[in-house]
């Protein structure tokens, strides 16, 4: 399976998402510069954390307008599974695929830890080899992302199933000491209504080495070679 | 044609920033503070000179790109 790794100007986990996908067995990525208004066959587009475009106006709003994007747009809107993470994540929102929207942190403070999640929804081509309730560790590193919705659409989003993670304790306790940013209900990412594409803020790949004190993102990547292989 | 957007967060929104700037304003010793909202103000010069004209380009560029409606109003002021 292939998988493109869409690259913006500040983009910088680009990298680290790349090889975590090339250590994925039955994963082959490729880099996509911005600036290509089309790029090779992908069963998989994963959009990376970092600064794109400095952040400057709102995250994620100049780089929703890249020329890539209007690609990227139409091929998740004709289901090719697409995963946003961090800056992705607030690229997504911007570029209207995910409900919703990242907002500054509640403590304004930039926050770059380790959090708890619980595995909301492991019925996805990207959750399936977590168990529901399970709780794993991931990074985050962030200053904006205090993930909000109004009310009735965060009723659809429960409804439907559409919350992936959620920020917890260890022992799996939504608190609010555990919600490192203020999101509403504790969220940490989303699926659009197909469960086609995801955002998160935490790092997966962060945490896909044994060599960088964690495998708990692995599945993630796992679970998605055994669906689109 | 001269125009200025005022984008600002939705009644309700929560809203950080401003929190932070009316506590600050309160240790100044400013008490009759009772709330801050901050927003951002986007200046643009148009070669538009249809009043109309301008302001129904710039309400699809609020649309497009200066706001994000989920959490954004937008408020346009053409000037002469």
């Amino acid at each position: 399976m292939r998988a493109a790794v869409i690259v913006f100007p500040g983009s910088n986990c680009d990298r680290d998402v790349f090889v975590t996908l090339q250590q994925t067995p039955g994963v082959e990525p490729f880099y996509v510069w911005h600036k290509q208004a089309d790029f090779d066959k992908a069963d998989l587009m994963v959009l990376p954390g970092g600064f794109s475009f400095g952040d400057y106006l709102r995250c994620g709003a100049m780089a929703a307008q890249s020329p890539v994007m209007k690609e990227v747009v139409k091929r998740a809107r004709a289901g090719v599974p697409t995963v946003g993470i961090c800056n992705g994540f607030q690229v997504l929102c911007e570029a209207g695929l995910l409900p919703g929207v990242l907002m500054r942190n509640a403590n304004l403070k930039f926050v770059c830890r380790d959090v708890h999640l619980r595995v909301e929804n492991p019925q996805t081509v990207f959750t399936s080899r977590y168990e529901g309730g399970q709780v794993i560790r991931i990074p985050v590193a962030h200053h904006d992302g205090n993930y909000f919705i109004e009310k009735e659409g965060l009723k659809a989003l429960e409804d439907r199933g559409q919350i992936a993670f959620r920020y917890v304790t260890p022992a799996g306790a939504a608190t609010p000491e555990a919600n490192p940013n203020g999101s509403l209900a504790d969220i940490a990412g989303v699926f659009n209504a197909e469960k086609t594409v995801l955002g998160l803020m935490p790092h997966p790949e962060r945490l896909s080495d044994a060599a960088l004190g964690g495998t708990d993102g692995k599945a993630l990547f796992e679970s998605l070679a055994g669906a689109l292989s | 044609m001269k125009a200025r957007v005022f984008v600002t967060l939705k009644p309700g929104v929560l809203d950080p920033q401003g929190k932070a700037i009316e506590h600050a304003l309160g240790s100044l010793g400013f008490s009759g503070v009772e709330e801050v909202r901050q927003g951002k103000l986007i200046e643009l010069d148009l070669t538009e000179s249809d009043p109309a004209k301008a302001e129904s380009e710039i309400k699809a560029m609020c649309e497009k790109l200066l706001a994000n409606t989920v959490i954004e109003n937008y408020r346009i002021e053409l000037e002469g």
